[in-house]
This record gives C-alpha cells, structure tokens and sequence, in this order.
C-alpha cells in the first residue's frame, strides 16, 4: 500500500474495519503516481456495492433519475411514484434553476407523488397512477408531458408503469414516460442516470424536428445548471459563434431533448451522467461528441479551443476573441485571490464530474488538490482523473464518512469540499468547508461568469476570521 | 488586497442583458407556450373553479406537508446517548433522512444504511442485516443501534425480530448489544408516526433492562419523565429542561437530541453528543409519572406508557401559547408536589406585558397555517389568545382527531370562527385556499414558502422543515420564552410589511 508523507494512511485508515470489510474497502483507494499520471491506467475498485453499515454518502437511482437527469426538465410534471418520502426530500435541493413560471408552465421546484398508502401497495397502483395522470393534466393544463419516477416500491409489488405510460399518452395526448429507478437498483445514483438516460433514448429523443438547422448546432449535455451554470456556459458558446439547440438537463424541455439528434456535436459536460446518450447519438445518428471542462480559467481556455477545433476558422478566431475577452477579467480574479489562497490543500468527494474537473480551478487559484474521490464513478471516470492530480494525491472511492475524517486529518488539509451531509463534521473539525454539489446555494461556478463566483466563495471559506474563534482560550 | 473584481452571482448576474438575450435566444427551442396562454393559465390558477377542481382530485398529491416514517425514527434514535441509527433498507433513503435533517439543523447527521440492492430484493436482507451491524459497531461504536425499516424492507416482508437474533447467534454483535427496532413502512402514516413507533420500540426494549439497580430506582423513583414528541427544535427541549430547573424538578428527557442536534464547534468532532443516558431510560418507568409534550406524536407510546408503567401519563397540548404553558406547569405541580416558582410566574407576567404591547398590530390579523397537528394545535392556541383569526389550518398528516380538536379549540373564541381545518390536503389545495380566501400571513415550514408568495404574503417560519432561514430551531417556541419568541417573529413580519407598504405619509418612526 502507498504512503503519505511517510505514513502508511490507507493501511492505518483501514484498521478499524472488521476484516471483511477491510479487505473489501481496501480495493478502493489508490496513491496517483507517475505511471498512473502518464497511462491513467489504474486499479481502484469502483462501481461496486457499499459495504452495509458502512456510512456512506452514496444515494440511489431514484436520486439518479429524478434527482438529477429528469428533475431538471421544466415543462414535464415528474411523479415521485410510490411513498411520500422520496420526492419529498429531494424536493428543490439541486437548485436547477430555470426560467419560467412555477406551477404554470415550469414544475421544477415541485413535489408531485402518488403519495403511496398501504392499499396500494396491497392492491398495486396502477389504477391509481392513471388517475394521477389525468389530474396533473387538469391541474396543469400547460405540462408538456409526464415521467413516472419509480420508488423502490413499485418495482418490488411488480406494478406495470410501462402499461399505463402507453395508456395515458394515448389517452392524454402529451408523452408520458416510464422510468423504473427504483431505489434499489445498481449501487448507487449512477445506473438512475443510466436508467433515464435510456428513457430518454426510447419515449422522446428523435421525436421532434428542429427547424432550418445550421452548421454550428451544438448540445450541452450533462449540465444540470445548479445556481444557473449552463447559462454561464452557453453564454460562451453562443458568444464564439455557436447555436445551442438543446440544454440536458439544466433549464431544458421536452422539445430539447427531442430535437437533439439534430445536434452537429454533443457537448459534454458531466460525462458520467450522460455518456450514454452521447455514445447512443452517436451510434445512431452520427453524432460526435466531446467532453470539455469549464470550471477555471485554465480549462475553459482549453476548452473552448478545443470545442473550436472541431469547427471552421470563424469559430475558432471568435473563440480566441472571447478568450482574448475574459482573459484580463480572469487575471485580474487571480490576482486577487491567489494571494490569499495559495498553497492551501484541497480535499474532495462528490459525484459525477467535479472530483476531477475542478482541479484546474483550484491549481488556478494556487491550490493543491491532494485527495479526491467519487461517490458513484466506474473506471472510465478514474482514468480520466489520475492524470489531472499530482504524484502522492490519495484516490479514494465511496469513501464512507469515517474514512474521509481520518484522511483530512492524516493529510492534514485546509479545505474540503463535499456535500451537505458532510459539511458539519468538517466545520465542526474547524475546517474550512464548501458543498460541491449545490455551490452551498450560490455559483455559478461554469465560465469565467462561474469563476468569479468560485474564487469569492473559496476565499470565503479559507480565510473567514470564525475559524480563528475555535479555540478556546481559557 | 488587490483591485477589486465586481462579481455578480445568481441573484444579479442573469438579470444583465446578455443572460437575458441568451435566454430568449433558447426559448427557439424550447417550443414554449405563448406569452398569453401562461398569462391566462396563471390566472385561472387563481379561480374559484380551479380550486374546486383542485379540491376534487383524489389520486394526486402536490407540495404536501410531511415526510415519511423512517425519518422520525431516526429522530427519536438521535436522542439516546450513543445511539446510532440504522436504517434497513436501500442506501439512497438515508442518504436523503442525512441531508434533510442537515439542512434544517446545519448539523451532523448519523445514520447508516444495509445498503440492499437486487439481490437483497430477491433473496431479503439477512446478511446485509447481519454485516450492516457487524461493520456499524467496528466503524462507529455505539453504545445502542436503532433499527427502522424502509419501504422496501418492509414490502418485502423483512423479519426484524428474528434477523437480530440471528445476527447475535453469529456473533456480529454480542449477545447483550442493544438493538432496539421498529417496523416504519414509508407507506403508513408520516414522519410522526414513525417517530412515534421508534420511541416506543426504545423505551419498552431498555426498560428494566439494566436491572433492579436499587439506587438507579430509588432515584428514578424521585424524577417525572418529559417525551419531547417529533420536535425540530433543539431550543424547544432546552426549554423545557430549563422550566424543569427552574421549578427544582428532577428529571429524564425521553429522547433528548438538543446536544446531539446542536453541539459546539470547537476544533473537534465526536459521532456522539449527549443524549438520554441508556440507563436513566431503563428506569423511567419508575419515575412518579410522564409528560408527553406532543400528543399526536406520541400515540403508540402512550399506549404503552400507560398499559406499563403504572404512572400518571398526560399528553398535549403541546405548552404553545401562555394557557398551554400555564396548564404544563400546572401538571407538572401536580404530578412533583413543586410549586410553580415567582419567577416563571414573573416570566409569564412579561411575555402577557409583551402580549399587551403587540395585539393592537396582530388582532383581527387572518392567517393561514401548516404543519404537524400537535404544532398547529399549539399556533391555533396562540393565536386565539392574540385574537388572531387562524382561516385556513391544513394538516396533510392529521386525521379525523385532530380535526375535531382543532375544531373545538376554534369554536371555543370568537376569532376562531372563520376557522376551517383542512386534513390530507397538501400545500398546493393550500395555495387555492390562499388565492380565493385571502389572508394576512402564512405559518409554516419553508415548503411554503412557493404558495406564500404566489399569494404575495409574507411567511413566518415556524415547524419543519426550516432550510431557507437560519438558527431557527435554536430559538424555542414553546414554554413563556418560546410565546415570546413566536409573539416577536409574527408581530415584527407585520411591522415590516406595514413599513414595505406605507405611503410617505404613513411611514411612522413609532409602531
């Protein structure tokens, strides 16, 4: 096992584990050295189930598909089918901000159930989830169409949400969608994104056509737009020369994802989310597509150079005009904040994307990531990260709650950054703390837009004066 | 520091024009309805005929008021020393009990999961039982695990009883190890209920457990017993411990989560803080009699209380208001032998001085309310007392009791006569009530926060869950302080809001 700093942290780490939990968590941290850097091959176990009891951060795929993939498309009613609880806390916390009226023609922010009471649950609920059907449409007479959210019930009492989608888009004239992410499939959020994506792929995408197309037709995919990051994105794609035709998920619509498949290149943000789709687009349409990376001045810039090359001389001199642009208002962002940040070391555990992706942001700021893992990721998404870290960085995969007290204490960090179940027991530790899910309800942190925002609310979080306060001097 | 950047976040940033021109831009694609159409629908939402069709609807809930079982087990888990709570079940409903009561308290939550996938599905969940409290007391060493069940364990018919038992005869946890559970299907009741049923699981599994202790009776035998019920104020049982102190009352919180829901940050974390001692739990039936603050939060376990422990039990009404605190101290006289001491009694003479001072701003005010039933009880109380006119009083987890003794309560003031009790209606019927029979102001939890605004009027934060509004639960609501507390948050939203609204004119420096 590899060692930081001399010490043997991971072996350590793993003591207080009963042996066949240690033997299986033992899979699931690597040390990033300079064949890992160089290849991105590695061996960290991932993707497989949490070991019970053990506290992890991980949530399910219900959390995938609601929570994350379908939640954020604005114009459809999403039934949190089956018990009360689910939809309920899952409701508004993402922060997919979209423009719109709710409870008119926006249904984001939300909580639509079937509210399951025993009876269904004996009787099964079919009946029931037409008649819920039919009410949203009369209750909201503008819904552009319905999915069906399965809660680990529905799957389990063998209901036939699939019948009822057929019945009630034929009867209701609108697409209703079945999706069967239920809470207990896979092992984490990650297949509830796999699941929607699918459903995606087979009720809507393709469905639609998108008026006079042009050469420049571009998608995001896998920006859920949390405190209006696509908007900072596709501000700098629009800005370069190009036309954003569809929005996944954040602040999009049915007609968005229908018309996709008219997309000349698939942007993607969150690969792990929506590589499905992309490569199904691709498979079936022709479609290219790229990831990018828009967190920090450093990867934008490369980013948008990199979405450029894809097309003629036009978009790329107008890219290097927008960079060209932003590029003093950046510096001047850094000259600001590096100061007060630099060399402070980072700790991260989120999900899809940001374990990696916002590296650069930070490196732009002066700071060192030095242990980052994901709750959900399979190997694909490893092996884009080794290479963005720095030889001795800690990888860790679904790292429970404990692990991540003793590796911030053992790597002795001055950051982390996680999400809101995690962040009391860093602060109460007296260390410096930011939700990387919800932006702790600020952001934009997509773009040079995001990166202002991101610099300010790290600062705010590094150098506040009540970390001072935590001693007591008597 | 170096020059200053202008940063714009969310709030301002995508009101500039160009954020404004991108949007419009995306709406070619969005394939939206016209201008007019959302203008009429918005309209219509508003209608008489909308709320009548939005009354009639029987399979849909929308926005409704409650969470569902297992969350108020894992509340009542959160109160003993050293107890962690442990969910049987899929992963992803921890996850969300974690975050929501972490969003609420900004604190620390917890909990573990069996974490059971398809396989557990098919085959049940014995060995992610069996593991899950192998790995729970290695990792976290608690002194109690609570187990509650999730949807799914209960619909596949998971055998609590008998899968501990197994677990002991492994040897995944030792024969003694407390592991108190209970049944909480997702698909009964709400977050009171499973509260309800896990409090009683505890206090029935500890009691006498510790053996007959002579001293540990003889003291118990000198103390009452308070069950703070599903209460999303830490302030609330400080409160109620400091009423105790002060009428020279010894005590046993059941159930206390005040520390372990509000502990110091001081450089250090600890899994565990505070809590009702295991052992003063087993004994509590020795005790000269228990109080429940909460009625419709505590059923089963007055139930059991009262068929076992051979001591007065009193539930309710929760001490919301100063008649309800008075008949509190009053019980607590009675059952202690204490007198009520001068300075609770100079206390409630204040916070009646305080009352004085702000009715001339709150009489005759309609309200409308949401919430838990026992809390609502409590504002209807309350508001009463202020002649305060409570309209619309919806309890998307109250039943046919609950109605009635809401009811009754109304009917029992001129103010209260406006008043209809709404039970199983969710937050959206709320919102019609809101825009067809206008009132003053909303109480109630952030979730209403939406259907407030749409009827543009202001919102005092009172219940659960609070997310958008800081250190609210440290403030207690209930006892004379609490009535204050409250007294002070309604009466200054209405001097804020006559201030926001006054002409030139009217715009006084006194109120």
């Amino acid at each position: 096992m590899a060692e930081v700093g001399g010490q043997n942290v991971i072996e350590e780490l793993l003591e207080a584990y009963p042996e066949k939990a240690r033997k299986e968590r033992k899979k699931h941290f690597e040390i990033n050295d300079i064949e890992k850097i160089s290849t991105g091959k590695c061996s960290i176990k991932s993707n497989v189930k949490s070991r019970p009891g053990v506290m992890t951060v991980r949530g399910c795929a219900y959390a995938g598909s609601k929570g994350v993939v379908w939640g954020p498309i604005k114009d459809m009613v999403h039934i949190s089918h089956g018990p009360v609880g689910c939809g309920q806390y899952s409701w508004g916390t993402r922060r997919n901000y979209s423009n719109g009226v709710l409870g008119v023609n926006n249904f984001v922010a939300m909580q639509v159930t079937s509210d399951f009471q025993e009876r269904d649950i004996v009787f099964g609920g079919d009946k029931k989830l037409e008649k819920v059907c039919r009410e949203i449409k009369e209750m909201f007479p503008l819904a552009k169409g319905i999915t069906i959210q399965s809660e680990c019930p529905i799957g389990l009492i063998g209901d036939d949400i699939e019948a009822v989608a057929k019945k009630m888009t034929k009867e209701l004239g609108i697409p209703v969608v079945p999706v069967r992410c239920e809470g207990f499939r896979g092992v984490s959020q990650s297949l509830g994104h796999h699941i929607a994506n699918d459903s995606i792929r087979d009720h809507v995408l393709g469905t639609r056509d998108l008026n006079e197309p042009g050469p420049y037709d571009v998608a995001i995919i896998g920006d859920y737009n949390i405190g209006g990051d696509a908007w900072a994105a596709r501000i700098l794609l629009e800005e370069m020369g190009l036309r954003v035709i569809a929005q996944w998920s954040g602040d999009g619509t049915l007609n968005e994802l229908a018309i996709t498949h008219k997309a000349k290149l698939n942007l993607i943000h969150c690969y792990r989310s929506m590589n499905y789709i992309a490569r199904h687009m691709e498979e079936k349409y022709g479609i290219p597509w790229m990831e990018y990376n828009f967190f920090g001045p450093t990867k934008t810039i490369e980013s948008l150079r990199k979405i450029a090359a894809f097309f003629d001389d036009q978009i790329q001199e107008q890219a290097e005009r927008v960079i060209a642009k932003y590029k003093p208002e950046m510096d001047a962002v850094i000259e600001k904040y590096r100061p007060r940040l630099e060399g402070k070391k980072v700790m991260l555990l989120v999900g899809g994307l940001r374990p990696r992706h916002t590296v650069g942001a930070y490196e732009d700021l002066g700071m060192e990531v030095v242990g980052t893992g994901y709750e959900f990721a399979h190997k694909d998404d490893y092996e884009r990260t080794y290479k963005e870290l720095k030889e001795g960085a800690v990888i860790y995969d679904d790292p429970s709650e404990y692990d991540l007290e003793y590796l911030a204490k053992a790597l002795g960090v001055d950051l982390v950054g996680s999400g809101i179940k995690e962040k009391y027991v860093f602060q109460k530790m007296g260390l410096p703390f930011r939700q990387m899910h919800s932006w702790d309800y600020s952001g934009p942190y997509h773009g040079f837009d995001g990166f202002k925002v991101f610099a300010r609310d790290m600062d705010i979080a590094m150098n506040s004066p009540v970390w001072n306060l935590m001693q007591v001097p008597f | 520091m170096a020059k200053n950047v202008e940063i714009k976040d969310h709030n301002t940033l995508f009101q500039s024009e160009e954020y404004m021109k991108s949007a419009e831009k995306k709406m070619e694609f969005e394939a939206p309805c016209s201008l007019e159409e959302v203008e009429d629908t918005a309209a219509y939402l508003k209608t008489e005929e909308y709320k009548e069709k939005n009354f009639a609807r029987e399979a849909l809930t929308i926005n409704p008021a409650k969470a569902c079982q297992p969350l108020g087990a894992v509340l009542a888990a959160l109160g003993f020393e050293k107890t962690l709570p442990f969910v049987h079940g899929s992963q992803g409903c921890v996850a969300y009990f974690r975050s929501h009561f972490a969003r609420h308290f900004k604190e620390p939550v917890p909990t573990v999961s069996t974490s059971m996938t398809e396989d557990a599905a098919v085959f049940g969940g014995l060995r992610n039982l069996i593991e899950g409290l192998e790995n729970a007391v290695s990792l976290y060493k608690p002194d109690m695990v609570a187990v509650s069940t999730t949807c799914m364990a209960e619909v596949i018919g998971d055998d609590l009883q008998a899968f501990i038992e197994t677990a002991r005869n492994e040897g995944a946890i030792s024969k003694s190890f407390p592991v108190p559970f209970a049944n909480t299907p997702s698909f009964v009741g709400s977050h009171i209920v499973g509260y309800d049923s896990m409090m009683k699981s505890i206090l029935s599994y500890l009691n006498g457990r510790e053996g007959d202790g002579e001293k540990m009776a003889a003291e118990a035998a000198e103390k009452i017993n308070v069950i703070p019920g599903f209460e999303p104020y830490t302030g609330n049982i400080r409160e109620a411990k400091r009423i105790l102190d002060l009428m020279d009352v010894r005590y046993t919180i059941l159930g206390d989560h005040s520390d372990m829901l509000d502990s110091p940050a001081n450089g250090e974390y600890r899994t565990y803080y505070g809590g009702t001692k295991l052992s003063d739990a087993a004994y509590a039936s020795r005790g000269k009699g228990t109080i429940a603050l909460q009625k419709y939060s505590t059923r089963k376990t007055a139930k059991y209380i009262e068929e076992n422990w051979g001591h007065p039990f009193i539930a309710g009404p929760i001490p919301i208001g100063i008649r309800n605190t008075d008949a509190l101290l009053m019980r607590i006289s009675e059952l202690t032998g204490k007198p009520i001491p001068q300075s609770l009694k100079d206390e409630r003479g204040r916070v009646v001085d305080a009352m004085t001072d702000s009715h001339p701003y709150l009489q005759g005010k309609r309200v409308a309310m949401a919430g838990d039933p026992d809390l609502l009880l409590g504002l209807i109380s309350l508001s009463l007392e202020l002649g305060i006119e409570p309209v619309h009083i919806l309890c998307t987890n109250g039943d046919k009791e609950f109605e009635e003794e809401a009811q009754r309560l109304l009917a029992e003031s001129p103010y209260g006569l406006d008043g209809k009790v709404y039970v199983g209606k969710d937050l959206w019927h709320l919102r019609s009530l809101l825009l067809t029979d206008p009132v003053d102001f909303a109480i109630g939890s952030t979730f209403l926060k939406f259907a407030a605004k749409d009827a543009n009027i202001p919102l005092v934060r009172v219940g659960f869950p609070i997310f958008d509004r800081h250190h609210m639960h440290r403030y207690p609501i209930i006892g004379y302080q609490g009535t204050l507390n409250l007294l002070s948050l309604m009466v200054n939203m209405v001097l804020e809001r006559l201030d926001e609204e006054a002409p030139g004119h009217s715009f006084d420096v006194v109120r």
